[in-house]
């Protein structure tokens, strides 16, 4: 909402410096958004007098003037313009002024053969809209010499506010105006609009067949106008405020918009077939708006309609076909009371902003449209001429009178401040509230007809899981709440936020407990250990384009957005390895093929609970670093299970029941891939490489090696004591064995068995080599592992150990087949 | 001490000192009191001297022995030393020669600021809480006093996805404030929650992305008033900016879910950035007192129970705190950047170490 300081001035008497207005209006919840003063720019800029305008010698476009700038000089200055003319009154710049509009600034030149000590400037040269047919030409009063931002009344700061969608009332000069004096800057002028008698019957009149739509219309005609430009002070108003003039009609309807929130519409009679304007439910007609697009109407929408059809969509935008223009002789002025829930969805639907829209859908103030009329009446006859007709209507005022209630004692109880009933009550008073009823307890206030926000009609919308009972207890208690909170409120804001003292909050328990749950705390360790490994942690959007979630997972429908804001940003991603890898690509396309990446964050699957979980996911690719001390190598998926298996660790999984098995999802190197489950049912994980089909796809330099957990998934550690440690005080005996085995055999298979082999004795067992090559014969391989035994009781005998030897080697070809080498 | 002893160590000693290595000296070592040595022949000769000699020369035999034995330990310690003063001067390397390379992890700066609001709000008793991304409409607008037509919507950019039957369309939560809406319908009051999480509207720029973070909390208790609600704001801020005199200003404003409403402010310096002073201020987050009809749609008595509840954007304090100026880099994960802003993952927030 922007003003300019004279506005509000015409309804405010006030002699309070701008800073003290603005600092206010922030204050009371008015937000200042900011003051534009667009006399900065301009204040070099002087009223010219063109003595003289005569052919530049040497150009047939160009028009050679002496300018008088009211210092008794005569200036030469050569001028493009095709309005230049001896006589007039213009607009000039010295060399050195800084043009707005063309970003130049001036110097003295000569314009082929004759000199040009200056420029006659357009208003789209100054800034001040599109106009460049020609020089700005004013009128033969105008003073010269005289600034012209002065004159022209440029010199009055445009205040822009912003208000907030419970204030439908200060989308009005008057609105914020009379916040303003309830503040206590100044007093709110009164707005008494005379009576204007009819001096002729007839005209166009109204017929709701929608009452729900529109309650209540107020018209009226006015004959034998003439629809010429705005004066200039109207014109000024709404320039600066960024509205273009049009005609004195239009203009006249912005202006009430503007000035009271009172949204008009003005009919150009001669265009109206038959003298009914009906109010009824769209039915899939066409109307060509006044901003020049077509809409279709639906049912939802409320039409006004004459014997031709849609003129109007109510409330927020008018026909094309139907406006006023310079022959428009007879106007019907449309005052009106529309529904606020039909206007927001009609301008939602059909994707109209309006500033009829933004009042209507706010709620517009239903005691002031008598008035309206009348003063729009005024201002029509006043600027256009004409003679009135009578003021004619269909439905009736909708009731909107409404009474609350305030405890004293709530206000500091609620509000955390000590303000004396007497101040409360002037505060409310102020504002339009009207006192009902009052005593040492509480007051019954009025509410104004400009405030639906206040004690509105509570609408509820309870969790349907809530029991019967409750839901019905918190219900009751919601309506006197409500309009105690609003009147609290009002109490406050006036007097500032700032004067509530602030108080820490108390202390629940001298100590408080674990801010964390079970999970998050994993979360949170999880998050640091996979960083102490090497990895940075990311945050990558959860959304992706949809071609490319299909290479990582399933992607339903149901998870694609359905109005993203760009094309590749449309669908929930199916695991965060797919964003990571992008972002290992980008990295590489930047010069930094070596990544190592992880991210905490949500995977989206229709299997989940709620659609989603959280996963620790993260990515290695390219080759690890350089060094004198030992090569780099590409990564591979030993690094990714390392990973994997170093969270798990950290995490309290015991590793040894893990199975791991081979359907690992698409996106990976079958071969090179794994899952990682808990049990028959829980999957864990998955680590692995990833497939080459989807590295050449997503332009990814290989190898890239990836894993995942989800952290929903692993479960809560056991907090029971640890019991004793084994501790034996007899050195631990250790043994390699060469296994030859078939390639099929699992490492795993191999260390299970031998440590399986004699769970009393062996407390290790550790895979150190692993060989496939022409020294063995095809199809197998060697398996080289260590054993730990560890005796307990006493140092064990040769025999002991050779058993023990025999064990290992029994149980490990029992379970894989494979021998001694 | 007759000649011959006198010769034997002498010559002993010019023998010792010309030995250059361990291999000389116990050559020479063995040639004095080896089992053919020359001393030990002297001492075997004993036995053949007369009696009245014997006593004498074995005194001056044993002399001799001692000093040669001292002799020789001493210049084994010598050349001991010396091999090892060689060996060291072989073994020398270049200490300037760069470690075996060990990644370093970092933790995002998102994550690190969710840890210090974790930590501050923590201390005032909060627990975290968390929701879904994907939301009914009810809990993201209608629970919250947002119904279908209210302009506050058209605010809110919001992502949707297809509608499932006959049920309005679920949407990317535009904020963390419906998981306030599922804490009062699962808990019953007083409650002391924070929620942070992933949070989602259509606008991208460099201020705005269309996947960001918010931070919200909720204070549901008898007697608690917009008082509160200022100290604890104050408390959380200068405790997070750790600028002790921070000024901070409560605006009176607009959201459907709470009444009264405020917009908080910090100061700051428009030209320089810095926060603290400079006389410009800076919205940083939105409040309230909870509106009794999010109360009631949740089932709790306004007449019983009130409170307060707060949100904030966690990229915008982040940024704040650390002087970053755009937002885009947050998601990039630029490598660069990531090294340049990331914290140290072994060193977690805790309070007692100072946010």
């Amino acid at each position: 909402m922007k003003f300019p300081l004279s506005w509000l001035k015409s309804h405010l008497d006030t002699d309070a410096s701008l800073d003290t207005i603005t600092d206010t209006l922030t204050r009371i919840g008015l937000e200042l958004e900011g003051v534009e003063d667009r006399s900065a720019a301009l204040a070099s800029f002087r009223i010219a007098h063109v003595v003289e305008a005569v052919q530049h010698p040497n150009a047939d476009r160009l028009r050679a003037c002496k300018v008088d700038v009211g210092d008794g000089t005569l200036l030469s200055v050569v001028c493009g313009a095709p309005n230049a003319r001896t006589g007039m009154k213009a607009v000039f710049a010295a060399p050195g002024a800084f043009i707005p509009g063309t970003g130049i600034t001036l110097k003295v030149g000569e314009i082929r053969g004759v000199q040009s000590a200056g420029m006659l400037l357009s208003a789209r040269e100054m800034g001040l809209g599109d106009d460049h047919a020609g020089i700005i030409d004013l009128p033969e009063d105008a003073p010269v010499g005289v600034p012209y931002v002065t004159w022209a009344g440029l010199d009055d700061p445009v205040i822009e506010i912003s208000v907030t969608p419970n204030r439908g009332d200060c989308f009005s000069v008057r609105g914020v105006a009379r916040d303003l004096a309830a503040a206590g800057i100044g007093t709110l002028r009164p707005f008494q609009p005379p009576r204007i008698p009819p001096v002729f019957e007839g005209g166009p009149h109204w017929k709701i067949e929608w009452p729900d739509a529109c309650p209540w219309i107020i018209g009226r005609t006015i004959r034998g106008v003439k629809n010429s430009a705005s004066p200039r002070w109207l014109q000024d108003r709404l320039t600066a405020i960024g509205l273009r003039p049009i005609n004195a009609l239009v203009d006249v309807t912005n202006f009430f918009t503007i000035d009271l929130g009172r949204p008009l519409h003005v009919f150009d009679v001669a265009k109206l077939s038959g003298d009914t304007l009906t109010l009824r439910p769209g039915a899939g007609e066409q109307m060509r708006a006044l901003n020049g697009k077509d809409y279709t109407l639906t049912a939802e929408d409320c039409a006004i309609c004459d014997a031709a059809g849609v003129q109007s969509i109510a409330g927020v935008v008018g026909g094309e076909a139907t406006g006023c223009d310079e022959t428009t002789t007879t106007v019907f002025v449309e005052c009106a009371i529309f529904d606020p829930v039909r206007i927001a969805l009609t301008g939602r639907r059909h994707q109209i902003v309006s500033d009829a829209r933004q009042r209507f859908e706010r709620g517009i103030d239903p005691a002031l449209m008598p008035d309206a009329i009348e003063a729009a009446t005024a201002l029509i006859l006043e600027l256009c001429g004409g003679e009135p007709g009578p003021v004619t209507q269909d439905g009736a005022e909708p009731a909107w009178r409404r009474e609350a209630t305030m405890r004293f004692r709530r206000i500091a109880e609620l509000g955390g401040s000590d303000i004396p009933a007497d101040e409360a009550v002037t505060s409310l008073e102020r504002l339009g509230f009207t006192v009902k009823a009052r005593d040492a307890e509480q007051v019954t206030v009025a509410v104004p007809s400009w405030r639906p926000d206040v004690a509105a009609p509570v609408m509820l919308s309870q969790s349907p899981t809530l029991p019967a009972e409750r839901a019905a207890k918190a219900a009751e208690g919601c309506g006197p709440i409500e309009q105690e909170c609003d009147l609290i409120e009002e109490v406050l804001r006036l007097r500032g936020l700032d004067a509530v003292p602030p108080v820490s909050l108390p202390q629940a328990t001298p100590v408080p407990g674990s801010t964390l749950t079970a999970r998050q705390q994993r979360v949170a360790l999880a998050r640091r250990l996979l960083a102490a490994q090497g990895l940075l942690e990311c945050v990558t959007f959860s959304f992706m384009a949809h071609q490319d979630a299909a290479r990582f997972g399933a992607v339903p429908e149901s998870l694609r957005l359905t109005n993203p804001i760009a094309a590749d940003l449309d669908q929930l991603r199916p695991t965060p390895i797919a964003t990571l890898a992008m972002a290992a690509q980008r990295n590489a396309a930047r010069g930094y093929p070596d990544v190592a990446l992880f991210e905490i964050g949500p995977e989206f699957d229709l299997t989940a609970p709620d659609g989603q979980r959280l996963v620790a996911a993260g990515v290695r690719a390219g080759a690890t670093p350089r060094s004198w001390a030992q090569a780099s190598r590409g990564v591979d998926v030993s690094d990714a299970k390392g990973d994997l298996w170093a969270m798990l660790t950290a995490l309290g999984v015991p590793l040894e029941a893990l199975m791991l098995t081979t359907d690992a999802p698409g996106f990976f190197h079958p071969g090179r891939s794994a899952v990682v489950r808990q049990g028959p049912k829980t999957i864990l994980g998955a680590f692995g490489e990833l497939h080459p089909r989807v590295l050449a796809e997503l332009d990814l330099p290989g190898p890239l090696v990836a894993f995942t957990l989800n952290l929903d998934a692993v479960p809560d550690p056991k907090r029971r004591k640890k019991t004793a440690p084994d501790l034996a005080p007899f050195q631990p005996l250790r043994r390699d064995f060469a296994f030859l085995a078939d390639t099929a055999v699992a490492a795993d298979a191999v260390l299970r068995a031998a440590r399986g082999a004699e769970r009393a004795l062996i407390t290790g067992v550790s895979l150190f080599d692993v060989y496939e090559g022409d020294k063995l014969p095809e199809g197998k391989k060697s398996v080289a592992i260590e054993v730990t035994f560890q005796p307990r009781e006493r140092t064990l005998k040769d025999e002991e150990i050779e058993a023990a030897v025999r064990k290992v080697i029994a149980a490990v070809a029992k379970a894989t087949g494979a021998t001694l080498r | 001490m007759s000649d011959d002893l006198q010769a034997l160590q002498s010559e002993t000693e010019a023998a010792l000192s010309a030995a250059a290595d361990l291999r000389e000296w116990d050559a020479i070592r063995v040639g004095v009191l080896g089992r053919n040595g020359k001393l030990t022949a002297l001492l075997r000769d004993l036995g053949k001297a007369a009696p009245e000699e014997r006593r004498e020369r074995g005194a001056a035999l044993n002399r001799l022995k001692d000093a040669l034995n001292t002799v020789i330990e001493v210049r084994k310690a010598d050349l001991d030393a010396a091999e090892l003063d060689r060996r060291l001067a072989a073994e020398r390397i270049d200490p300037t020669l760069p470690p075996r390379p060990r990644e370093v992890g970092l933790i995002h700066p998102i994550s690190r600021t969710i840890e210090e609001i974790a930590a501050i709000f923590g201390a005032m008793g909060c627990t975290i809480i968390e929701g879904p991304d994907v939301e009914s409409d009810w809990h993201n607008f209608t629970a919250l006093n947002i119904p279908s037509w209210h302009p506050a919507r058209a605010d809110q950019d919001t992502f949707y996805l297809p509608a499932q039957g006959d049920q309005p369309p679920p949407v990317l939560r535009t904020q963390t404030s419906p998981v306030q809406i599922r804490t009062m319908l699962t808990q019953e009051p007083p409650i002391r929650v924070i929620v942070t999480g992933r949070t989602y509207r259509a606008d991208h720029d460099a201020t705005h992305s269309p996947m960001f973070h918010q931070c919200e909390g909720l204070i549901i208790d008898r007697g608690m008033t917009l008082g509160h609600l200022k100290g604890c704001l104050i408390d959380f801020l200068r405790t997070f900016f750790g600028i002790a005199t921070l000024p901070v200003r409560f605006r009176s404003s607009y959201f459907p879910f709470t009444e009264p409403s405020m917009e908080v402010d910090i100061g700051w310096n428009r030209r320089t950035g810095e926060l603290g002073g400079g006389g410009d201020w800076l919205e940083i987050l939105g409040s309230g007192m909870v509106h009794p009809r999010v109360l009631a749609n949740c089932g709790i008595d306004p007449r019983e129970w009130q409170g307060f509840a707060w949100g904030m954007g966690v990229e915008r304090i982040t940024m704040l705190k650390h002087g970053m100026t755009d937002l885009r880099p947050f998601y990039e994960s630029d490598l660069r950047w990531l090294r340049h802003y990331g914290f140290n993952p072994l060193a977690p927030t805790m309070l007692h170490e100072g946010v």
